[in-house]
């Protein structure tokens, strides 16, 4: 074909044949990222090992779904939508881009495939595509420059405000854009101008746009556009592909690989160290995260990928009520660290080794309630439990435990319980029940087809206790066969692992192992979300678990239970999530519909529910310590149940119950307020046989 | 034969401890026939040495301005000079009584047991002691050797005071014997005393709390607290609300995330008493509680219990407290 | 500077009910669990700190049965360098001299700048440090909460006394101290840290290693014994005052006065 314009690869500049810098540009801007990409990937060859080659099929169908489908975006609408406008966008001209920069030393080359049909088809999705890009760019350059919205603000402890380098990128990605529409406008413009065929260009595009502008323009400058636009297109392109990795943008090269190493179990905790056995954890010389390299590849992959979006933070209830812990900085920190610590030029840093007390701080650490919110949310998949929950171990093993968290600590280990009360107290709870309802007892030789695992608090607290006496009403008006270990049991340890001190967490879970397996039980119900997180994700070999709600609803379905109507109807009933039921372990439907079953009940949900729900306060060992706070969560969780005009939060967790009791008193509104668990809810209105 | 018992006074500023007179009564307890002589060192100590004949009937006095502080390594080197091989010495169980009273018995070659809280007689040259184990969870008799001497400490408040009944003693003036060789204990120096900052109180130490709760209200009402406390000479704690609430600090904060605090005495005042609460109180305290809540939890762990409304009541204990004063 | 801390095993109290046996020659002790007493744990962490400071090493040493060794090992594990057992048949019944005098056996066997013990225990009473130092005719404090080394010869510390006032005192080196609560933070040691420790050898000392006398500790040589336990008479729940609300307030003020709720 005839074109009116000479190409980058035939034209000269002053002499100078432009072919020079079409090859050299790619040549230069390849080698630089590679040199960078080298040092980038230098600290994940010495972190810890991390086991994420398994899995593929699971791994690729993630894939698809939460990068090429970008699933988890439009949960921040117009930012998720603007996003997804991008991204399509880059996926389209991705093959432009790669084709632009070959065509600068192969005149006319076309990708195998894209000649004819296709690549017309091609060129006008990407017409459209850049259009979208641009508009896309636009909208959010003014969105993050006016609006300004309040979840990328920096806190002052954290460093500077990081509005700039957005819009810059905003701006590198327009200049693509512009650029390429601008060498192909100018083509065609010529080719119209001179009454040669030209490439077709679909109207409203920004092409298009270009084109019409140009249609006036004379062959000198339309060539001079023609040229310069491309090799600003070239600049900006390798540029850009260099400056990816200095920063929050990494993401757009890093974010496949990171949702392809997800983390695809939910709810458990990775081991101390992958591919070591629990038995020989004793060999173990250092435990957890105490210097940089001691995160796995994948959770330096994580600080890598960190698109500083702040929806993790936003969510995340210890930032929200002014704990002094925000998820997205953990990731922002570790990134910075990594980067200063990896310099690009020049050897690697030796530096502060201890991460604690120089990038993180221990009240940070401890001031997350392992909710997970923050995960729920990230739209790329950064972990952050398990790296809290790794630091964590760290400390321990350094012996920096706050005083508060010393004795719980102490007294699980001695007695089985936070408390340090007796062991044969264990049962104590249920002496008040009535005679017809009975509790067998494993530990004294009863045996039973369903274990009720009733936990520590159930079983020492004296409000908690009523949910174990609901519980085991429940069942037994049910006819369920069942019993519990009384004496024998000991704290799941949910907690314990989640504060770091994985050796004592094995300790209870293989006591609590062993004694259940012993008892010769079929099947596990518990009432206790941390209880039924720990025995499900984190302990192996056990008959399976299930949550009394789940059991709740099985038999009112089969009519084991019945239940009667509700009696006061100016009660308006909302149901909050506990986090270990929910997010951990998507029960959200069940606890649902076992409070519906009671005839004529009123049930709202508040706005933020189900794998949004907002963390009470976090339970088990979180109860003994207390970080800097404006403000408990159980208060803002309580002003949420009012807002959606309820007057009864109904829980399905003991540590929910007791932090939403207390906000409710702590927030004057009692009276107004009333926490009930779901146990108790449905024990009360059990019809009478 | 009847004991010789020699009671060390506190006082301070010219002002004799009120722990004095206990030690009257405990000495009375051990041997109701006992000669009981008081000691007093210090410098300037004759108006402390004067008002104290009223209730003993000798009073041995160490008197020099070095002894302005007591220095507890100095005056067990005086004792040690001038007390009678065999006698039986107490002590105040406070700050000073720890201090001097372990390291007093082995010089003097006798025995010595702490934190005596009753007497149950003498036998045969033993004496039998009562004292409290476990944060006062458990009782215990000891039995005491107090035939080669014996230095006791005595916990204040655990005997009721014996009035003056103008004993008509006199004073012996002891220094030139105890200054004999120069002052002694020279290896530990008294610097200064520190004071402690204000709102910095350490309630872990206090003996009297007057703990207030979301009863209170209002953040202004924390002034009767405060009030009580000052009257009956105790500190203001706290539960959590008032914490959250930020009327008092959080140093001030009973329970298992807050302090954990041993007193003698814990008033609670519109506390409810939950677990986390209760957790923070150890050592099975003298508990008072004022609640409007007949049915608050917390009357099942108290000892006295008040239903009223502390706002109406607390103001008219304060006064009355203060009047007695 | 070389630091020996005396340490302590004794029953948990917190949340466990201490209750007498049948016959109230103890405490029930079927139910109870162990752990060193709290004060000592602040004692070992200052002298881990003054020993991280300025160098030297840390001795922990306990007077007691083997099942003492669990506590120096929860010390060690803390940081300690060195555990002594010293056990013997013959210190059974020791009072709190024959105590002190098995200690300073082991003390003067080393040489030690600074001897650390715990303020007190919840079933003791406070008087081994003030004791071992008069033994030693060492200088002495108790109630210590905060320790500043100033030279290799004398230390400044600060005392608590009432009213959280603190009395500061300069003392000369060697000299022993009681260390109060709250002084420092002391670190957390889980199963992980006595583990660690497990196989590291502590030696146990008698009283022929000590160069003991038979009769100058145990039973015999004690001037001080327990005869029995017996539980305090306590109340039942709240005793309800009754009668108008001044009568109340005058009932109060009584009770207040008798059980010393009125400075």
């Amino acid at each position: 074909m005839e074109t009116a314009l000479i190409s980058p690869a035939g034209a000269s500049v002053f002499g100078i044949p432009t072919i020079i810098f079409s090859v050299l540009i790619p040549i230069i801007g390849i080698c630089l990222f590679a040199v960078i990409m080298k040092k980038r990937i230098a600290p994940l060859l010495k972190a810890s090992p991390d086991s994420r080659f398994d899995r593929i099929p699971e791994r690729v169908a993630s894939l698809i779904k939460l990068w090429l489908m970008q699933y988890r975006q439009p949960r921040y609408m117009l930012a998720g939508v603007l996003h997804i406008m991008i991204f399509a966008g880059f996926l389209i001209l991705s093959i432009r881009s790669t084709s632009l920069v070959v065509i600068g030393f192969w005149d006319g080359f076309i990708l195998p495939g894209f000649k004819g049909i296709i690549g017309h088809i091609y060129n006008i999705l990407k017409d459209y595509a850049a259009t979208m890009v641009l508009v896309a760019c636009i909208i959010a350059a003014i969105r993050r420059g006016f609006f300004k919205p309040k979840r990328y603000a920096v806190p002052e402890k954290y460093g500077k405000d990081h509005t700039a380098e957005a819009i810059f990128v905003l701006g590198l990605i327009s200049t693509l854009m512009i650029s390429e529409s601008l060498y192909e406008a100018s083509l065609v413009a010529a080719q119209v101008i001179s009454g040669s065929e030209a490439e077709f260009l679909p109207p409203g595009t920004l092409v298009w746009v270009f084109k019409n502008m140009l249609l006036g323009a004379s062959s000198e400058s339309l060539q001079t556009i023609h040229l310069g636009s491309y090799f600003i297109h070239d600049l900006t392109f390798f540029f850009f592909l260099c400056f990816l990795p200095m920063g929050k943008h990494f993401h757009v090269i890093t974010s496949i690989f990171n949702v392809f190493f997800m983390r695809l179990n939910k709810g458990n905790i990775k081991p101390v160290r992958y591919g070591m056995d629990e038995s020989k954890l004793d060999e173990i010389e250092s435990f957890g995260i105490k210097k940089f390299e001691d995160f796995t590849w994948k959770h330096i992959l994580d600080f890598y990928s960190c698109a500083d979006c702040g929806r993790c933070s936003d969510q995340c209830p210890a930032n929200i009520v002014g704990r002094p812990l925000s998820p997205r900085f953990i990731s922002i920190k570790g990134r910075d660290h990594s980067f200063k610590k990896y310099p690009l030029f020049g050897s690697e840093e030796k530096m502060d080794e201890v991460l604690i007390g120089s990038v993180y701080s221990e009240d940070e650490i401890w001031s997350c309630t392992t909710c997970g919110a923050c995960e729920q949310e990230c739209p790329i998949m950064i972990e952050y439990i398990d790296k809290i929950v790794d630091l964590r171990r760290g400390m321990v093993d350094e012996g920096m435990v706050p005083q508060s968290l010393q004795k719980p600590l102490s007294a699980l280990e001695k007695r089985g319980n936070p408390w340090g009360k007796m062991e044969k107290k264990r049962a104590d709870w249920t002496k008040d029940l009535p005679e017809e309802c009975n509790v067998k007892m494993l530990e004294k030789g009863d045996t039973a087809e369903t274990l009720y695992f009733v936990d520590s608090i159930t079983s020492f607290d004296d409000r908690m206790q009523n949910i174990g006496r609901a519980t085991a009403k429940i069942l037994s008006a049910a006819g369920i066969d069942f019993g519990i270990l009384g004496s024998l049991e000991k704290d799941s340890g949910n907690e314990v692992r989640r504060f770091g001190e994985e050796m004592l967490f094995q300790d209870l879970k293989s006591n609590n192992t062993e004694e259940i397996v012993n008892s010769g039980v079929k099947n596990i119900v518990t009432s206790d979300p941390h209880a039924f997180n720990a025995l499900k994700n984190d302990y192996s070999g056990l008959p399976p678990v299930e949550h009394i709600s789940q059991t709740i609803v099985k038999c009112v379905k089969s009519g084991k239970i019945k239940l009667k109507g509700i009696e006061d109807g100016s009660r308006i009933y909302t149901y909050h999530d506990p986090c270990y039921l929910g997010r951990h372990n998507d029960v959200y439907e069940d606890p649902r519909a076992a409070i519906d079953a009671i005839p004529g009940i009123n049930r709202v949900d508040m706005e933020k529910c189900r794998d949004r729900s907002f963390c009470c306060g976090g339970g088990g060992l979180m109860l003994f310590y207390e970080p800097e706070e404006e403000q408990r969560m159980g208060v803002v969780r309580v002003e949420m149940a009012k807002k959606a005009g309820a007057n009864v939060i109904v829980t399905a967790c003991p540590f929910c119950l007791v932090n939403i009791e207390d906000a409710i008193k702590v927030s004057g509104m009692e009276g107004k307020m009333e926490a009930i668990d779901l146990a108790e809810l449905i024990e009360i209105h059990i019809a009478d046989k | 034969m009847a004991l010789q018992i020699f009671t060390y006074i506190l006082h301070k500023d010219g002002v004799i401890d009120d722990t004095a007179l206990e030690m009257v009564a405990a000495a009375g307890k051990i041997d109701p026939a006992a000669s009981i002589t008081a000691i007093v060192v210090g410098s300037k100590t004759d108006a402390v040495c004067n008002s104290l004949i009223a209730s003993f009937k000798e009073v041995w006095k160490i008197d020099n301005d070095a002894l302005s502080y007591p220095n507890s390594e100095v005056i067990r080197g005086l004792l040690t000079r001038v007390i009678p091989k065999g006698s039986t010495l107490l002590f105040a169980l406070d700050p000073f009584g720890m201090d001097i009273g372990p390291g007093l018995s082995i010089k003097l070659e006798g025995a010595y047991v702490p934190d005596a809280v009753g007497f149950n007689g003498i036998e045969g040259g033993k004496l039998k002691v009562v004292r409290q184990e476990y944060s006062g969870q458990v009782s215990t008799h000891v039995l005491c050797d107090i035939s080669g001497g014996a230095v006791l400490t005595i916990r204040p408040g655990a005997f009721r005071a014996v009035e003056a009944d103008a004993a008509g003693g006199t004073v012996i003036d002891k220094t030139a014997d105890a200054m004999t060789g120069g002052l002694p204990g020279g290896a530990r120096r008294y610097i200064e005393v520190v004071q402690a900052e204000v709102g910095d109180v350490d309630i872990t130490k206090s003996e009297i709390l007057v703990s207030v709760g979301r009863g209170i209200g209002e953040q202004e009402n924390i002034d009767i607290i405060k009030e009580l406390a000052k009257a009956v000479g105790g500190d203001v704690s706290c539960s959590r609300p008032i914490v959250d609430a930020k009327w008092l600090e959080k140093s001030r904060q009973v329970g298992t995330s807050g302090q954990t605090v041993k007193p003698k005495v814990y008033m609670a005042l519109g506390i409810s008493g939950s677990f986390q609460h209760l957790g923070g109180i150890k050592g099975s305290p003298f508990m008072v509680v004022v609640n409007k809540n007949p049915k608050a939890p917390i009357f099942q762990v108290a000892d006295i219990g008040v239903v009223e409304d502390l706002l109406e009541f607390v103001p008219l204990l304060t006064e009355k407290i203060n009047e007695l004063k | 500077m070389e630091i020996l801390v005396c340490v302590k095993r004794v029953p948990d109290t917190a949340e466990n009910e201490i209750s007498v046996n049948s016959s109230g020659s103890d405490i029930e002790r079927g139910d109870l669990v162990y752990s060193v007493n709290e004060w000592d744990n602040y004692a070992v962490e200052e002298a881990i700190q003054i020993r991280d400071k300025v160098g030297g090493s840390v001795t922990v040493v306990s007077v007691g049965d083997a099942e003492s060794e669990e506590v120096l090992r929860r010390e060690m594990a803390m940081g300690a360098d060195k555990g002594i057992l010293l056990s013997d048949d013959a210190f059974a019944g020791s009072d709190g001299k024959g105590l002190a005098t098995i200690l300073k056996a082991e003390i003067l066997k080393g040489k030690y700048d600074l001897v650390l013990t715990g303020a007190q225990a919840d079933d003791g009473a406070g008087q081994i440090g003030g004791m071992l130092a008069a033994m030693l005719d060492w200088p002495y404090a108790s109630l210590v909460n905060r320790v500043e080394l100033l030279d290799d010869k004398k230390i400044k510390i600060g005392r608590e006394i009432a009213g959280g006032n603190q009395e500061i005192n300069e003392i000369d080196l060697p000299c022993v101290l009681s260390i109060q609560t709250g002084i420092n933070e002391p670190r957390y040691v889980g199963i992980r840290g006595i583990r660690k420790v497990a196989s590291v050898e502590i030696p146990v000392h008698g009283a022929s290693e000590l160069g003991l006398n038979a009769d100058s500790v145990g039973k015999t040589s004690a001037k001080v014994s327990r005869v029995d336990y017996f539980v305090p008479v306590l109340g039942k729940g709240a005793e309800l005052l009754e009668g108008s609300i001044e009568e109340k307030v005058e009932k109060l003020v009584e009770l207040l006065k008798s059980k010393g709720g009125i400075k």
